[in-house]
């Protein structure tokens, strides 16, 4: 036999790699020209340390020189670009990628907090916050989509468990039980978009779009017609901070992950239960089957309408309490069209996250340090006209769906309905 | 001895056919039983019934002399029985180990995976059955052939003693199936029994121990190897005596119609696959290019039609020069291509029929008008070429996705050979058709080749490749290793340079030959 090794044609660096190569220098440059235009060598960048009005694991206030800051990030961005553009980082490239918007997002920090001080300890616990139903919405795509239902109808759960869980906790008094309902009335939603879209077998994007709209209107209606004249009605307990003992001491990272409410510490041991649930255990395996390839698991014995009813059902009460934090969790009372959006956004975020419970929930971390920095540069009041900052959530939603994502792909059955024959 | 399968009288109606008639079939141990038959004639309805996905009108199964009951595949599996499925049941994003042990886990703590203690059975079954596969690769990357051996670990798995297998060689390479023959052999050997689906004669004469054949959904007879002969099975399947020698005149050849020139292609990891090949091909000829699936052929046949640029080199087409051709300019040019993967690159199968045979000049007089189509001409056009192709389609309006594979290639076969061309590109025409199909595709190639076509018929099976062409070109690692008068050459001669031995080195030994001759089935 004569052999002859593979012949490879010369392509070092693809166009993507070198259109990510010049944005790479482009920004390298924004923080070198813009960033860094007035400032003298004297200007301080002031980063608190420790979120406001607490006082367990507090650390002092971490000050920086901004004009040198400002160089050393600027050149370093303009050093990986010119790297990315000549020589490209291959398969690093995702990597390298979330290091730059990183070191970009710091000397933008740096930049708006010059000669003023920015708590940046309350900017990722209010990140973290805001990430919360953007994550566990997110995992309740994972479970849908993992068994092959596409749900869009996240967003309509959680707007339905914010105003139930207001209106049963209010009447109750009890928190635990405006919780319920809040899970409740996501997963009779959900029960809903199975039957439709599992039994009937109706196109599931249609079927979440009705959901989501019977969800605003309903609870739009229910909001002006009742809860405006009935203000007790709209008037819940919330879910108390709890710092744990020993943890909620650590300097800076205590009182950002520790001191929190139920919702954080549920979205964190939902997401052990379900990455490890997903691929390490039976419940997991045939899940995942029965959302690649049906029929397979259907000559297996294993019950493909029952485990994809499961699946929407969780996934459902996932959302449910999702919509809870909204009004049990934040600020005690529901307001129509309170979740704006960010249903959808944790469908982003599932996304970029590769229907993999631990990286959606870093992409939604990513989603909520968008929101929490465009509130926190916009009280800084820099020169930067707010409407812009405000877009900044949107904008990297856009930027990585369109840029990183690409070629991400879900489960293979996902949104095809199962035909037995 | 009783056997260990027993069918009686099984039947089975569907609206329009009946597609199993008081069906008999009894199956010993150890044996290698083929049930052969033409696509549509029931055998793998026979097969569904028995592994519990369709259920029967009436009728009776018996597994080791006891009645059973199969409402799903559940209870067949309990009974001893799998099924090797044409299309595989596997999940290409799951590892080996799980989709063995997928519905039948290994668990720990409760319901946690064991996927170590599935992955020791499985590597000891491989061992025993000599399967060779490594239980912690992922599916989708692994070879068709190895996929089909995962199947089979996971009916051993299941400790299945009797095995189904529903075309096993439709989606294999000749090697893998030769492979595959081999590993059904060491199977029954050691106590299996298998029933074998297929349409092929070749394997059915050479690896089975009892052949039965079906038409029409009844059984026509049962034969052994010894006693039958192409000739005969082809009849039995078929109905009629069947033509498996196309009488081929002459070629005249005339002037070029494609031309290649030190042509490069690489494919889509931008490894290069055709290393600089030059071939001519004359009006009036059939050029063939053999050689193992995966030797550049895909490339080549993509580059020459215009679906993949071609990295260096040049195609001329009745003498004109074509740097970046594109599929369009290759059908003005008066190209017809019939594509090898007929169902991705050859039809739109959520299409009706008369679309798509008129998809290559829709756009044109008569089809479309200033934009527009003309539904009346469409649906004449394509009543014309249903009589005239012998297309088997309930209506025009059928979506093409609905009819046997056979038919699907009828009507690419009809929508590329009516119009008036001069240059045909037609890759593996016959793949996964019955023998019916296959003498007519041959006929019509043969047919236009008389009319004065080139045609380039790039192909795996070394039969159609001996029996069509007047000239062979043999690919070997993407390079053209020989082109030879097919008058001049033997099939075992062929074979061999399929397998890389170039012409100097050609040994003597006759054995060798016939050993690799036996490649292109």
């Amino acid at each position: 036999m004569m052999k002859t090794k593979p012949v490879y044609l010369k392509h070092a660096v693809s166009p993507r790699d070198r259109i990510m190569g010049f944005v790479f220098l482009i920004l390298g440059l924004f923080v070198l020209l813009v960033f860094n235009k007035n400032f003298s060598s004297e200007t301080i960048t002031t980063f608190a340390m420790t979120p406001g009005g607490i006082s367990r694991g507090v650390m002092t206030d971490w000050l920086i020189q901004t004009n040198r800051t400002l160089w050393i990030c600027g050149i370093l961005l303009f050093l990986i670009g010119i790297y990315q553009f000549i020589f490209g980082f291959g398969h690093r490239s995702n990597l390298i990628l979330v290091l730059v918007s990183l070191i970009f997002v710091f000397s933008f920090i740096v930049y708006v907090a010059a000669n003023k001080m920015l708590n940046l300890a309350g900017l990722l616990a209010s990140a973290l916050a805001m990430a919360v139903p953007i994550i566990l919405g997110g995992f309740c795509g994972i479970l849908c989509e993992r068994a092959g239902v596409v749900n869009i109808a996240i967003e309509g759960m959680m707007l339905m468990g914010a105003m139930l869980g207001s209106v049963v906790g209010s009447a109750t008094k009890n928190i635990w039980f405006g919780l319920a309902a809040a899970m409740l009335g996501g997963g009779i939603l959900a029960l809903v978009h199975a039957w439709l879209s599992i039994k009937y077998k109706i196109n599931q994007i249609v079927s979440g779009t009705v959901i989501n709209i019977f969800s605003t209107g309903m609870t739009s209606y229910i909001s002006s017609m009742y809860l405006q004249d009935f203000p007790n009605l709209n008037k819940t307990p919330r879910f108390p901070s709890v710092a744990i003992p020993g943890l909620a001491d650590i300097p800076f990272i205590g009182p950002i992950i520790f001191d929190n409410s139920l919702f954080v510490y549920g979205m964190f041991l939902l997401l052990i239960l379900l990455q490890f649930g997903l691929f390490k255990t039976r419940w997991g395996l045939r899940l995942r089957a029965v959302g690649e390839h049906p029929k397979a698991a259907d000559t297996l014995g294993i019950n493909v309408f029952k485990t994809r009813y499961m699946a929407v059902i969780l996934g459902g009460l996932l959302a449910g309490f999702a919509g809870a934090y909204f009004s049990l969790g934040s600020v005690g009372r529901f307001d129509e069209g309170m979740t704006s959006g960010k249903g959808f956004i944790g469908l982003a975020a599932m996304i970029f996250g590769n229907w993999i419970p631990f990286r959606t929930m870093l992409a939604g971390i990513l989603f909520g340090f968008a929101d929490s920095l465009s509130s926190s540069v916009s009280i800084l009041g820099s020169s930067i006209p707010g409407q812009f900052i405000n877009m900044l959530p949107y904008l990297v939603t856009i930027i990585v769906l369109a840029g990183v994502v690409g070629s991400s792909s879900g489960p293979a059955a996902s949104g095809t309905p199962y035909e037995k024959e | 001895m009783t056997p260990v399968l027993e069918l009686t009288g099984i039947t089975k109606q569907f609206p329009g056919v009946l597609a199993n008639d008081h069906i008999d079939l009894k199956l010993e141990k150890g044996e290698i039983l083929a049930l052969l038959g033409e696509n549509g004639a029931g055998k793998s309805t026979l097969m569904n019934i028995l592994y519990g996905l369709y259920q029967p009108d009436s009728g009776t199964i018996f597994v080791n002399g006891k009645q059973i009951d199969v409402h799903s595949s559940i209870d067949a599996i309990r009974a001893g029985i799998g099924m090797v499925h044409q299309h595989f049941m596997l999940i290409p994003v799951f590892t080996v180990t799980d989709n063995v042990m997928l519905g039948e886990e290994s668990l720990v703590l409760g319901d946690f995976l064991d996927r170590k203690t599935a992955a020791a059975r499985i590597r000891k079954i491989s061992e025993q059955y000599n399967l060779d596969v490594d239980p912690n690769a992922m599916v989708g990357d692994l070879p068709v052939g190895v996929q089909q051996r995962v199947e089979i670990i996971k009916l051993l798995y299941r400790d299945a003693s009797i095995l189904i297998f529903d075309e096993p060689t439709a989606v294999l390479t000749p090697q893998e199936a030769d492979e595959l023959f081999k590993i059904m052999r060491s199977l029954s050997e050691q106590g299996k029994s298998i029933i074998f689906i297929t349409h092929k004669l070749r394997e059915v004469l050479e690896y089975s121990d009892r052949i039965m054949v079906i038409r029409r959904g009844k059984v026509i007879g049962e034969t052994t190897p010894s006693d039958a002969d192409q000739e005969k099975l082809a009849e039995m399947m078929v109905g009629r005596a069947v033509n498996l020698n196309q009488d081929k005149k002459k070629a005249q050849k005339g002037e070029i119609v494609l031309q290649a020139k030190d042509l490069v292609v690489a494919d889509s990891t931008k490894k290069i696959t055709v290393h600089s090949i030059t071939f001519t091909l004359y009006s009036g000829e059939i050029l063939g290019i053999a050689g193992v699936q995966g030797n550049g052929q895909t490339e080549l046949e993509e580059a020459v039609t215009g679906m993949r640029d071609f990295e260096s080199g040049e195609i001329q087409i009745s003498g004109k020069v074509i740097r970046k051709i594109k599929p369009r300019e290759f059908v003005e040019a008066g190209g017809a291509h019939v594509p090898e993967d007929r169902q991705r690159d050859g039809l739109i199968l959520s299409f009706p029929v008369e679309d798509n045979l008129m998809l290559c000049t829709y756009y044109k007089p008569p089809f479309s008008i200033n934009g527009i189509l003309d539904r009346k001409e469409i649906r004449r056009n394509a009543q014309t070429l249903i009589s005239e192709f012998d297309v088997r389609t309930p209506s025009p309006l059928t979506d093409v996705g609905t009819l046997s594979g056979g038919n699907q290639q009828k009507v690419i076969v009809a929508r590329e050979l009516s119009r008036n061309n001069r240059l045909i590109v037609a890759s593996q025409p016959t793949r996964g058709l019955d023998v019916g199909s296959i003498e007519y595709i041959h006929g019509q190639l043969l047919k236009k080749r008389d009319e004065g076509c080139g045609i380039l018929l790039i192909s795996s099976e070394l039969d159609e490749i001996m029996e069509l062409s007047d000239r062979i070109l043999v690919m070997y690692k993407g390079e053209a290793i020989v082109t030879v008068d097919a008058d001049a050459v033997s099939k075992s001669e062929i074979g061999l340079y399929m397998a890389g031995i170039s012409q100097q080195r050609i040994p003597g030994s006759s054995e060798t030959a016939a050993e690799k001759s036996s490649m292109g089935e």
